[in-house]
Protein backbone atom coordinates (compact mmCIF):
# COMPACT_ATOMS: atom_id res chain seq x y z
CA UNK A 1 0.00 0.00 0.00
CA UNK A 2 2.71 2.79 1.00
CA UNK A 3 4.50 1.62 -2.22
CA UNK A 4 1.73 2.20 -4.27
CA UNK A 5 0.70 5.59 -2.70
CA UNK A 6 4.31 6.45 -3.21
CA UNK A 7 4.49 5.45 -7.10
CA UNK A 8 0.83 7.55 -7.57
CA UNK A 9 2.65 10.94 -5.76
CA UNK A 10 5.75 10.31 -8.22
CA UNK A 11 2.77 9.41 -10.95
CA UNK A 12 0.64 12.82 -10.45
CA UNK A 13 4.29 14.69 -10.12
CA UNK A 14 5.30 14.05 -13.57
CA UNK A 15 1.57 13.84 -14.97
CA UNK A 16 1.31 17.79 -13.94
CA UNK A 17 4.67 18.10 -16.00
CA UNK A 18 3.47 16.12 -18.89
CA UNK A 19 0.01 18.01 -18.84
CA UNK A 20 1.19 21.31 -18.78
CA UNK A 21 3.47 20.28 -22.00
CA UNK A 22 0.55 18.70 -23.79
CA UNK A 23 -1.62 22.02 -23.10
CA UNK A 24 1.09 23.95 -24.87
CA UNK A 25 0.86 21.31 -27.88
CA UNK A 26 -3.06 21.29 -28.14
CA UNK A 27 -3.28 25.10 -27.66
CA UNK A 28 -0.87 25.45 -30.71
CA UNK A 29 -2.67 22.80 -32.47
CA UNK A 30 -6.01 24.07 -32.10
CA UNK A 31 -5.16 27.59 -33.18
CA UNK A 32 -2.78 26.80 -36.11
CA UNK A 33 -3.04 22.92 -36.84
CA UNK A 34 0.58 23.01 -36.38
CA UNK A 35 2.50 20.51 -33.96
CA UNK A 36 5.51 22.64 -33.01
CA UNK A 37 8.57 20.51 -32.70
CA UNK A 38 10.63 22.92 -30.89
CA UNK A 39 7.62 22.96 -28.20
CA UNK A 40 10.32 20.78 -25.93
CA UNK A 41 12.98 23.33 -26.32
CA UNK A 42 10.93 25.90 -24.99
CA UNK A 43 10.67 23.75 -21.68
CA UNK A 44 14.00 23.30 -22.07
CA UNK A 45 14.53 27.77 -22.05
CA UNK A 46 12.33 27.93 -18.90
CA UNK A 47 14.46 25.43 -16.83
CA UNK A 48 17.58 27.01 -18.19
CA UNK A 49 16.66 30.59 -17.27
CA UNK A 50 15.33 29.16 -13.86
CA UNK A 51 19.07 27.52 -13.66
CA UNK A 52 20.46 31.28 -14.44
CA UNK A 53 17.66 33.49 -12.05
CA UNK A 54 17.54 31.34 -9.20
CA UNK A 55 20.17 29.44 -9.77
CA UNK A 56 22.99 31.23 -10.29
CA UNK A 57 21.87 34.82 -9.99
CA UNK A 58 20.08 34.29 -6.54
CA UNK A 59 17.23 36.69 -7.25
CA UNK A 60 14.20 35.62 -4.81
CA UNK A 61 12.04 32.60 -5.83
CA UNK A 62 9.03 34.27 -7.51
CA UNK A 63 10.51 36.81 -9.86
CA UNK A 64 12.89 34.34 -10.59
CA UNK A 65 9.75 32.41 -12.22
CA UNK A 66 8.08 35.58 -13.34
CA UNK A 67 11.28 36.75 -15.54
CA UNK A 68 11.68 33.07 -16.74
CA UNK A 69 7.77 32.97 -18.21
CA UNK A 70 8.37 36.10 -19.61
CA UNK A 71 11.77 35.55 -21.41
CA UNK A 72 11.25 32.32 -22.86
CA UNK A 73 7.34 33.59 -23.80
CA UNK A 74 9.20 36.51 -25.11
CA UNK A 75 11.07 34.01 -27.33
CA UNK A 76 7.77 32.01 -28.32
CA UNK A 77 6.74 35.30 -30.13
CA UNK A 78 9.69 35.62 -31.95
CA UNK A 79 9.96 32.39 -32.89
CA UNK A 80 6.34 33.20 -34.72
CA UNK A 81 7.14 36.90 -35.90
CA UNK A 82 10.76 35.52 -37.51
CA UNK A 83 10.47 32.14 -38.46
CA UNK A 84 6.90 31.44 -39.17
CA UNK A 85 4.90 34.79 -40.09
CA UNK A 86 7.75 34.83 -42.76
CA UNK A 87 7.12 32.20 -44.84
CA UNK A 88 6.26 32.95 -47.85
CA UNK A 89 4.19 29.98 -48.98
CA UNK A 90 3.00 28.91 -45.27
CA UNK A 91 1.80 25.06 -46.60
CA UNK A 92 1.80 22.53 -43.61
CA UNK A 93 4.43 20.71 -44.03
CA UNK A 94 6.67 23.73 -44.87
CA UNK A 95 5.82 25.10 -41.45
CA UNK A 96 6.36 21.92 -39.22
CA UNK A 97 9.98 21.09 -40.79
CA UNK A 98 10.35 25.07 -39.60
CA UNK A 99 9.66 23.95 -36.12
CA UNK A 100 12.13 20.60 -36.20
CA UNK A 101 14.32 23.07 -37.57
CA UNK A 102 14.21 25.96 -34.67
CA UNK A 103 14.19 22.91 -32.23
CA UNK A 104 18.00 21.87 -33.57
CA UNK A 105 18.34 25.83 -33.35
CA UNK A 106 17.21 26.69 -30.03
CA UNK A 107 18.93 23.64 -28.66
CA UNK A 108 22.57 24.67 -30.22
CA UNK A 109 21.97 28.25 -28.46
CA UNK A 110 21.58 26.66 -25.20
CA UNK A 111 24.67 24.66 -26.09
CA UNK A 112 25.91 28.24 -26.46
CA UNK A 113 24.55 29.97 -23.43
CA UNK A 114 24.37 27.54 -21.11
CA UNK A 115 27.47 24.99 -22.12
CA UNK A 116 26.85 21.05 -21.84
CA UNK A 117 27.02 20.95 -18.27
CA UNK A 118 23.91 19.16 -16.44
CA UNK A 119 22.79 21.83 -13.65
CA UNK A 120 19.98 21.43 -11.02
CA UNK A 121 18.36 23.91 -8.63
CA UNK A 122 17.19 23.20 -5.09
CA UNK A 123 13.69 23.11 -4.49
CA UNK A 124 11.65 26.16 -4.49
CA UNK A 125 11.11 25.69 -0.86
CA UNK A 126 12.65 23.75 1.83
CA UNK A 127 9.49 21.96 4.18
CA UNK A 128 9.83 18.35 4.97
CA UNK A 129 7.88 15.53 3.01
CA UNK A 130 4.64 14.75 3.83
CA UNK A 131 4.27 11.63 5.09
CA UNK A 132 1.04 10.08 4.13
CA UNK A 133 0.58 6.19 5.00
CA UNK A 134 4.40 5.99 4.83
CA UNK A 135 4.17 7.49 1.62
CA UNK A 136 6.50 10.89 0.85
CA UNK A 137 5.31 13.73 -0.66
CA UNK A 138 8.02 15.82 -1.69
CA UNK A 139 7.49 19.93 -0.76
CA UNK A 140 8.29 19.93 -4.99
CA UNK A 141 5.43 17.57 -5.39
CA UNK A 142 3.02 20.11 -4.19
CA UNK A 143 4.73 23.06 -5.72
CA UNK A 144 4.71 21.23 -9.20
CA UNK A 145 1.08 20.34 -8.44
CA UNK A 146 -0.22 24.19 -7.44
CA UNK A 147 0.96 25.74 -10.09
CA UNK A 148 -0.53 23.19 -12.70
CA UNK A 149 -3.23 23.98 -11.18
CA UNK A 150 -3.01 27.65 -11.17
CA UNK A 151 -1.82 27.53 -14.29
CA UNK A 152 -4.87 25.11 -15.94
CA UNK A 153 -7.40 27.56 -14.13
CA UNK A 154 -5.82 30.70 -15.35
CA UNK A 155 -5.85 29.53 -18.79
CA UNK A 156 -9.13 28.34 -18.63
CA UNK A 157 -10.47 31.34 -16.97
CA UNK A 158 -8.42 33.38 -20.10
CA UNK A 159 -10.21 31.68 -22.22
CA UNK A 160 -13.76 31.52 -21.08
CA UNK A 161 -14.27 34.77 -19.66
CA UNK A 162 -11.67 37.49 -21.61
CA UNK A 163 -12.23 39.14 -24.99
CA UNK A 164 -9.14 38.23 -26.21
CA UNK A 165 -9.67 34.67 -25.28
CA UNK A 166 -12.79 34.19 -26.84
CA UNK A 167 -11.61 35.41 -29.99
CA UNK A 168 -8.48 33.53 -30.16
CA UNK A 169 -10.95 30.58 -29.54
CA UNK A 170 -13.34 31.79 -32.00
CA UNK A 171 -10.40 31.92 -34.76
CA UNK A 172 -9.65 28.53 -33.77
CA UNK A 173 -12.91 27.68 -34.81
CA UNK A 174 -12.72 29.18 -38.29
CA UNK A 175 -10.59 31.51 -38.89
CA UNK A 176 -12.86 32.93 -42.29
CA UNK A 177 -15.66 33.47 -39.75
CA UNK A 178 -12.95 35.60 -36.90
CA UNK A 179 -11.46 37.71 -39.93
CA UNK A 180 -15.26 38.67 -40.90
CA UNK A 181 -16.47 39.57 -37.71
CA UNK A 182 -13.10 41.67 -37.64
CA UNK A 183 -10.63 39.61 -35.55
CA UNK A 184 -7.26 39.92 -36.49
CA UNK A 185 -6.41 36.74 -36.93
CA UNK A 186 -2.83 36.66 -37.66
CA UNK A 187 -2.76 38.98 -33.95
CA UNK A 188 -4.42 35.77 -32.37
CA UNK A 189 -1.87 33.09 -34.19
CA UNK A 190 0.87 35.41 -32.43
CA UNK A 191 -0.84 34.97 -29.32
CA UNK A 192 -1.30 31.40 -29.77
CA UNK A 193 2.52 30.60 -30.19
CA UNK A 194 3.42 33.38 -27.12
CA UNK A 195 0.99 31.22 -24.49
CA UNK A 196 2.47 27.99 -26.07
CA UNK A 197 5.29 29.14 -24.81
CA UNK A 198 4.34 30.46 -21.76
CA UNK A 199 2.89 26.80 -21.10
CA UNK A 200 6.35 25.03 -21.64
CA UNK A 201 8.23 27.64 -19.85
CA UNK A 202 6.00 26.46 -16.61
CA UNK A 203 6.48 22.86 -17.35
CA UNK A 204 10.65 24.14 -17.48
CA UNK A 205 10.26 26.31 -14.54
CA UNK A 206 8.92 23.54 -12.64
CA UNK A 207 10.89 20.69 -13.31
CA UNK A 208 13.83 22.94 -12.65
CA UNK A 209 14.42 21.65 -9.25
CA UNK A 210 13.69 18.04 -9.79
CA UNK A 211 15.55 16.75 -12.84
CA UNK A 212 18.83 17.44 -13.99
CA UNK A 213 18.74 20.37 -16.80
CA UNK A 214 21.43 20.97 -19.83
CA UNK A 215 20.55 22.37 -23.46
CA UNK A 216 19.59 19.04 -24.52
CA UNK A 217 16.99 18.26 -22.05
CA UNK A 218 13.98 19.30 -24.39
CA UNK A 219 13.80 16.40 -26.85
CA UNK A 220 12.86 13.77 -24.72
CA UNK A 221 10.60 16.34 -22.74
CA UNK A 222 9.23 17.19 -25.48
CA UNK A 223 8.34 14.03 -26.71
CA UNK A 224 6.34 12.67 -23.87
CA UNK A 225 4.18 16.05 -23.58
CA UNK A 226 3.50 15.07 -27.47
CA UNK A 227 2.60 11.67 -26.41
CA UNK A 228 0.43 12.72 -23.54
CA UNK A 229 -1.47 15.24 -25.73
CA UNK A 230 -1.76 12.55 -28.86
CA UNK A 231 -2.94 9.98 -25.88
CA UNK A 232 -5.77 12.53 -24.55
CA UNK A 233 -6.99 13.58 -28.07
CA UNK A 234 -4.59 16.78 -29.47
CA UNK A 235 -6.28 19.92 -29.64
CA UNK A 236 -8.77 19.11 -26.20
CA UNK A 237 -7.77 20.81 -22.90
CA UNK A 238 -9.20 18.04 -20.82
CA UNK A 239 -7.71 15.53 -23.37
CA UNK A 240 -4.27 17.05 -22.36
CA UNK A 241 -4.75 16.57 -18.90
CA UNK A 242 -6.20 13.15 -18.99
CA UNK A 243 -3.27 12.10 -21.15
CA UNK A 244 -0.94 13.87 -19.15
CA UNK A 245 -1.54 12.15 -15.47
CA UNK A 246 -2.26 9.05 -17.39
CA UNK A 247 1.30 8.88 -18.64
CA UNK A 248 2.65 10.11 -15.18
CA UNK A 249 1.41 7.02 -13.24
CA UNK A 250 1.40 4.50 -16.12
CA UNK A 251 5.03 5.85 -16.02
CA UNK A 252 5.29 5.69 -12.41
CA UNK A 253 3.72 2.25 -11.55
CA UNK A 254 6.06 0.53 -15.09
CA UNK A 255 8.92 1.70 -13.34
CA UNK A 256 7.71 0.81 -9.94
CA UNK A 257 6.21 -2.64 -10.10
CA UNK A 258 8.00 -3.37 -13.62
CA UNK A 259 11.56 -2.34 -14.44
CA UNK A 260 12.85 1.19 -14.35
CA UNK A 261 13.73 0.11 -17.59
CA UNK A 262 10.24 0.25 -19.32
CA UNK A 263 10.40 4.48 -17.94
CA UNK A 264 10.64 5.99 -21.79
CA UNK A 265 9.51 3.31 -23.56
CA UNK A 266 5.85 3.62 -21.72
CA UNK A 267 5.09 6.97 -23.21
CA UNK A 268 5.74 5.48 -26.85
CA UNK A 269 3.94 2.05 -26.26
CA UNK A 270 1.26 3.90 -24.95
CA UNK A 271 1.04 6.07 -28.23
CA UNK A 272 1.52 3.11 -30.45
CA UNK A 273 -1.66 1.46 -28.92
CA UNK A 274 -3.67 4.56 -28.39
CA UNK A 275 -3.03 5.06 -32.10
CA UNK A 276 -3.96 1.57 -33.34
CA UNK A 277 -7.26 1.38 -31.15
CA UNK A 278 -8.38 4.88 -30.89
CA UNK A 279 -5.94 6.94 -33.43
CA UNK A 280 -7.90 10.40 -32.72
CA UNK A 281 -6.71 10.16 -28.70
CA UNK A 282 -9.21 9.68 -25.83
CA UNK A 283 -11.12 12.60 -26.13
CA UNK A 284 -11.25 12.81 -29.69
CA UNK A 285 -11.50 16.05 -31.17
CA UNK A 286 -13.93 15.06 -33.74
CA UNK A 287 -16.21 14.21 -30.59
CA UNK A 288 -15.36 17.26 -28.45
CA UNK A 289 -14.22 20.20 -30.17
CA UNK A 290 -11.82 22.46 -28.68
CA UNK A 291 -10.84 24.23 -25.47
CA UNK B 1 -22.06 55.79 -49.92
CA UNK B 2 -20.38 52.78 -51.67
CA UNK B 3 -19.17 53.55 -54.48
CA UNK B 4 -17.26 50.56 -57.15
CA UNK B 5 -15.61 51.57 -60.25
CA UNK B 6 -14.27 48.87 -62.30
CA UNK B 7 -13.76 46.16 -60.14
CA UNK B 8 -11.61 43.35 -61.50
CA UNK B 9 -11.05 40.16 -59.05
CA UNK B 10 -8.85 37.25 -59.61
CA UNK B 11 -8.52 34.26 -58.57
CA UNK B 12 -5.37 32.85 -59.63
CA UNK B 13 -5.22 33.19 -63.35
CA UNK B 14 -8.95 33.59 -63.62
CA UNK B 15 -10.79 36.49 -63.32
CA UNK B 16 -13.70 36.65 -61.64
CA UNK B 17 -15.25 39.83 -61.37
CA UNK B 18 -14.59 41.60 -64.86
CA UNK B 19 -15.11 45.06 -64.40
CA UNK B 20 -18.27 45.79 -62.75
CA UNK B 21 -19.14 49.56 -61.58
CA UNK B 22 -21.69 50.08 -58.99
CA UNK B 23 -23.09 52.80 -56.41
CA UNK B 24 -24.61 52.54 -53.00
CA UNK B 25 -26.70 55.56 -51.88
CA UNK B 26 -27.06 56.06 -47.68
CA UNK B 27 -30.38 54.29 -46.71
CA UNK B 28 -30.78 52.25 -49.89
CA UNK B 29 -31.38 48.71 -50.08
CA UNK B 30 -29.43 47.43 -53.30
CA UNK B 31 -29.86 43.71 -54.82
CA UNK B 32 -27.36 42.33 -56.84
CA UNK B 33 -28.94 39.20 -58.20
CA UNK B 34 -27.74 36.17 -60.76
CA UNK B 35 -26.73 32.97 -61.13
CA UNK B 36 -24.30 30.60 -59.02
CA UNK B 37 -20.87 31.66 -59.87
CA UNK B 38 -21.29 35.26 -61.33
CA UNK B 39 -18.93 36.77 -59.00
CA UNK B 40 -21.54 38.07 -56.84
CA UNK B 41 -20.07 36.87 -53.27
CA UNK B 42 -16.30 37.38 -55.06
CA UNK B 43 -17.38 41.10 -54.86
CA UNK B 44 -18.29 41.08 -51.59
CA UNK B 45 -15.92 39.88 -50.28
CA UNK B 46 -13.53 42.09 -51.88
CA UNK B 47 -15.30 45.17 -50.37
CA UNK B 48 -14.54 43.17 -47.05
CA UNK B 49 -10.62 42.98 -47.76
CA UNK B 50 -10.79 39.07 -47.57
CA UNK B 51 -9.51 39.14 -51.12
CA UNK B 52 -6.53 40.73 -51.76
CA UNK B 53 -5.09 41.82 -55.22
CA UNK B 54 -8.23 43.70 -56.58
CA UNK B 55 -7.75 46.01 -59.54
CA UNK B 56 -9.99 49.53 -60.10
CA UNK B 57 -11.42 51.01 -57.05
CA UNK B 58 -13.91 50.51 -53.99
CA UNK B 59 -14.81 53.81 -52.08
CA UNK B 60 -16.53 53.90 -48.86
CA UNK B 61 -17.76 57.18 -47.24
CA UNK B 62 -15.22 58.93 -49.93
CA UNK B 63 -12.18 56.87 -48.88
CA UNK B 64 -11.07 53.67 -50.89
CA UNK B 65 -10.39 50.71 -49.04
CA UNK B 66 -7.52 49.66 -50.97
CA UNK B 67 -5.45 47.22 -48.82
CA UNK B 68 -7.72 47.47 -46.33
CA UNK B 69 -7.70 44.20 -43.87
CA UNK B 70 -11.07 42.72 -42.55
CA UNK B 71 -10.55 44.29 -39.32
CA UNK B 72 -10.19 47.58 -40.86
CA UNK B 73 -13.18 47.70 -43.27
CA UNK B 74 -14.90 46.37 -40.00
CA UNK B 75 -13.81 49.12 -37.99
CA UNK B 76 -15.22 52.02 -40.97
CA UNK B 77 -18.49 50.91 -40.26
CA UNK B 78 -18.79 47.52 -42.81
CA UNK B 79 -20.41 44.10 -41.86
CA UNK B 80 -20.84 41.32 -43.66
CA UNK B 81 -23.50 38.19 -43.28
CA UNK B 82 -21.57 35.77 -45.31
CA UNK B 83 -22.54 32.98 -47.15
CA UNK B 84 -23.56 30.02 -45.27
CA UNK B 85 -23.89 31.79 -41.81
CA UNK B 86 -19.95 31.26 -40.81
CA UNK B 87 -21.27 31.34 -37.34
CA UNK B 88 -19.17 30.06 -34.74
CA UNK B 89 -20.85 26.63 -33.81
CA UNK B 90 -19.62 25.87 -30.42
CA UNK B 91 -19.74 29.13 -28.37
CA UNK B 92 -23.16 30.26 -27.16
CA UNK B 93 -25.14 32.41 -28.70
CA UNK B 94 -24.39 35.53 -26.68
CA UNK B 95 -20.41 35.00 -27.34
CA UNK B 96 -21.16 35.02 -31.31
CA UNK B 97 -22.93 38.34 -30.84
CA UNK B 98 -20.14 39.36 -28.36
CA UNK B 99 -17.49 38.02 -30.91
CA UNK B 100 -19.37 40.68 -33.61
CA UNK B 101 -18.63 43.66 -31.26
CA UNK B 102 -15.10 42.59 -31.10
CA UNK B 103 -13.31 45.78 -32.59
CA UNK B 104 -15.96 47.84 -30.54
CA UNK B 105 -15.01 46.42 -27.42
CA UNK B 106 -11.39 46.99 -28.89
CA UNK B 107 -12.21 51.04 -28.78
CA UNK B 108 -13.15 50.95 -25.51
CA UNK B 109 -17.55 51.52 -26.68
CA UNK B 110 -18.79 49.29 -23.59
CA UNK B 111 -21.57 51.12 -23.35
CA UNK B 112 -22.64 51.14 -27.25
CA UNK B 113 -22.16 47.49 -27.08
CA UNK B 114 -24.17 46.87 -24.74
CA UNK B 115 -27.20 48.73 -26.28
CA UNK B 116 -26.49 47.47 -29.52
CA UNK B 117 -27.09 43.94 -28.11
CA UNK B 118 -30.31 45.19 -26.33
CA UNK B 119 -31.37 46.34 -30.02
CA UNK B 120 -30.29 42.67 -31.45
CA UNK B 121 -31.75 40.87 -28.76
CA UNK B 122 -35.09 42.55 -29.61
CA UNK B 123 -35.22 42.40 -33.44
CA UNK B 124 -34.71 38.39 -32.99
CA UNK B 125 -36.54 37.52 -29.86
CA UNK B 126 -35.27 34.16 -30.44
CA UNK B 127 -31.74 35.31 -30.05
CA UNK B 128 -32.82 36.18 -25.97
CA UNK B 129 -34.51 32.63 -25.49
CA UNK B 130 -31.59 30.59 -26.75
CA UNK B 131 -28.84 32.91 -25.37
CA UNK B 132 -26.89 30.26 -23.67
CA UNK B 133 -27.07 27.57 -26.05
CA UNK B 134 -24.09 26.52 -28.26
CA UNK B 135 -24.81 28.26 -31.57
CA UNK B 136 -24.72 24.84 -33.45
CA UNK B 137 -27.62 23.52 -31.99
CA UNK B 138 -29.87 26.36 -33.48
CA UNK B 139 -32.35 26.14 -36.32
CA UNK B 140 -31.10 27.15 -39.96
CA UNK B 141 -33.40 30.25 -39.47
CA UNK B 142 -32.12 31.23 -36.48
CA UNK B 143 -28.19 30.74 -37.25
CA UNK B 144 -29.32 33.17 -39.96
CA UNK B 145 -30.50 35.14 -37.66
CA UNK B 146 -27.80 35.11 -35.47
CA UNK B 147 -25.25 35.74 -38.25
CA UNK B 148 -27.47 38.78 -38.91
CA UNK B 149 -27.17 39.73 -35.07
CA UNK B 150 -23.34 39.36 -35.33
CA UNK B 151 -22.92 40.95 -37.86
CA UNK B 152 -25.16 44.41 -36.33
CA UNK B 153 -22.79 44.11 -33.38
CA UNK B 154 -19.80 46.05 -34.57
CA UNK B 155 -22.98 49.09 -35.24
CA UNK B 156 -22.24 49.02 -38.87
CA UNK B 157 -23.54 52.17 -41.44
CA UNK B 158 -23.09 49.52 -44.34
CA UNK B 159 -24.20 45.85 -44.32
CA UNK B 160 -23.74 43.29 -46.75
CA UNK B 161 -25.23 40.35 -47.12
CA UNK B 162 -24.66 37.42 -48.95
CA UNK B 163 -27.64 34.73 -49.81
CA UNK B 164 -29.53 35.45 -46.11
CA UNK B 165 -32.54 33.31 -48.11
CA UNK B 166 -30.45 30.06 -48.73
CA UNK B 167 -32.21 27.15 -48.21
CA UNK B 168 -34.86 28.62 -45.58
CA UNK B 169 -38.22 27.79 -45.88
CA UNK B 170 -40.49 30.84 -47.28
CA UNK B 171 -42.03 32.28 -44.44
CA UNK B 172 -38.57 32.78 -42.49
CA UNK B 173 -37.37 34.29 -45.14
CA UNK B 174 -40.10 36.71 -45.09
CA UNK B 175 -39.67 37.40 -41.81
CA UNK B 176 -35.91 38.01 -42.44
CA UNK B 177 -36.39 40.19 -45.05
CA UNK B 178 -38.96 42.21 -42.69
CA UNK B 179 -36.10 42.82 -40.35
CA UNK B 180 -33.77 44.06 -43.67
CA UNK B 181 -36.45 46.27 -44.40
CA UNK B 182 -36.34 47.52 -40.89
CA UNK B 183 -33.04 48.11 -40.60
CA UNK B 184 -33.15 50.53 -43.92
CA UNK B 185 -35.02 52.18 -41.58
CA UNK B 186 -33.05 52.76 -38.77
CA UNK B 187 -30.87 54.41 -41.36
CA UNK B 188 -28.58 51.12 -42.11
CA UNK B 189 -27.75 51.45 -45.94
CA UNK B 190 -27.67 47.41 -47.65
CA UNK B 191 -26.22 45.56 -50.36
CA UNK B 192 -28.12 42.60 -50.76
CA UNK B 193 -26.62 39.37 -52.52
CA UNK B 194 -29.64 37.08 -53.43
CA UNK B 195 -30.68 34.23 -56.11
CA UNK B 196 -33.87 34.44 -54.77
CA UNK B 197 -34.37 37.51 -57.52
CA UNK B 198 -38.50 37.81 -56.63
CA UNK B 199 -38.17 38.65 -52.68
CA UNK B 200 -34.66 40.55 -52.84
CA UNK B 201 -36.17 42.89 -56.08
CA UNK B 202 -39.17 43.19 -54.03
CA UNK B 203 -37.52 45.36 -50.76
CA UNK B 204 -34.95 46.85 -52.93
CA UNK B 205 -34.52 50.28 -54.57
CA UNK B 206 -32.14 49.31 -57.08
CA UNK B 207 -30.85 45.93 -58.70
CA UNK B 208 -27.65 44.62 -60.28
CA UNK B 209 -27.81 42.03 -62.46
CA UNK B 210 -24.76 39.48 -62.62
CA UNK B 211 -23.71 37.51 -65.20
CA UNK B 212 -20.19 35.80 -65.60
CA UNK B 213 -18.33 38.56 -63.58
CA UNK B 214 -20.13 41.38 -65.45
CA UNK B 215 -23.33 43.85 -64.45
CA UNK B 216 -25.71 43.04 -67.65
CA UNK B 217 -28.75 45.27 -66.60
CA UNK B 218 -29.45 47.23 -63.92
CA UNK B 219 -32.14 49.26 -63.04
CA UNK B 220 -34.86 50.16 -60.67
CA UNK B 221 -35.99 47.23 -58.64
CA UNK B 222 -39.79 47.85 -60.22
CA UNK B 223 -38.81 47.74 -63.47
CA UNK B 224 -36.04 44.83 -62.57
CA UNK B 225 -39.41 42.65 -61.94
CA UNK B 226 -41.39 43.66 -64.41
CA UNK B 227 -38.24 43.38 -67.10
CA UNK B 228 -38.93 40.04 -69.53
CA UNK B 229 -35.23 39.31 -69.74
CA UNK B 230 -35.03 38.93 -65.85
CA UNK B 231 -38.40 37.15 -65.39
CA UNK B 232 -37.13 34.69 -67.85
CA UNK B 233 -33.47 34.21 -65.91
CA UNK B 234 -34.27 34.68 -62.74
CA UNK B 235 -37.86 34.52 -61.29
CA UNK B 236 -39.00 31.50 -62.96
CA UNK B 237 -37.17 29.33 -60.97
CA UNK B 238 -39.32 28.48 -57.65
CA UNK B 239 -36.50 28.34 -55.30
CA UNK B 240 -39.25 27.89 -52.28
CA UNK B 241 -38.88 23.59 -53.34
CA UNK B 242 -35.42 24.23 -51.83
CA UNK B 243 -35.35 24.14 -48.22
CA UNK B 244 -34.41 22.40 -45.52
CA UNK B 245 -36.00 24.18 -42.70
N1 LIG C 1 -11.70 30.30 -53.81
C1 LIG C 1 -11.88 30.27 -55.16
N2 LIG C 1 -10.87 29.84 -55.96
C2 LIG C 1 -11.02 29.82 -57.29
N3 LIG C 1 -12.12 30.20 -57.94
C3 LIG C 1 -13.17 30.63 -57.20
C4 LIG C 1 -13.09 30.69 -55.77
N4 LIG C 1 -14.26 31.17 -55.32
C5 LIG C 1 -15.03 31.38 -56.39
N5 LIG C 1 -14.38 31.06 -57.53
C6 LIG C 1 -14.89 31.20 -58.89
O1 LIG C 1 -15.24 32.54 -59.10
C7 LIG C 1 -16.46 32.65 -59.78
C8 LIG C 1 -17.44 33.51 -59.00
O2 LIG C 1 -17.81 32.85 -57.79
P1 LIG C 1 -18.72 33.52 -56.70
O3 LIG C 1 -18.26 34.91 -56.49
O4 LIG C 1 -18.74 32.63 -55.53
O5 LIG C 1 -20.13 33.52 -57.43
P2 LIG C 1 -21.57 33.71 -56.80
O6 LIG C 1 -21.42 34.19 -55.39
O7 LIG C 1 -22.21 34.69 -57.71
O8 LIG C 1 -22.22 32.39 -56.86
C9 LIG C 1 -16.97 31.24 -60.00
O9 LIG C 1 -16.68 30.88 -61.33
C10 LIG C 1 -16.16 30.41 -59.06
O10 LIG C 1 -15.90 29.14 -59.62
MG1 LIG D 1 -22.07 33.24 -53.74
Amino acid sequence: MQEFIQYFFSGITNGAIYAVIAIGFSMLYNSTELINFAHGEFVMLGSMCMITFFGSMHLPLIPAIILAIVCVTAAGLLFERLAIRTVKNPEHIVLIIITVGASIFLRGLGMLIWGKDAFSIPPFSSHPPLDIHGAKLLSQSIWIILIFLLTTVGLQLFYKKTLTGKAMEANAISKRAAWIVGIPSRLMVTLAFGLSATMGAVAGVIIAPVTMCSYDMGTMIGLKGFCAAMLGGLGSLWGALIGGFLLGILEAFGVGFVSSGLKDATAFLLLLFILYVRPGGIISSADVKRF
Amino acid sequence: MLRITNLKCYYGRIMAVKGVSLSVKKSQIIALIGANGSGKSTLLEAVCGLLPGWEGDIAFEGASLKGCDPTAVVKKGISLVPEGRLIFPPLSVLDNLKLGAYTMYRKREHALVRQTLEKVLELFPILRQRAKQPAGTLSGGEQQMLAIGRALMSHPRLLLLDEPSMGLAPMIVEKIFQILESLRKDGITILLVEQNAQAALQIADHGYVFETGSVVLQGPASELLADQEVKRAYLGKDYGEFYDD
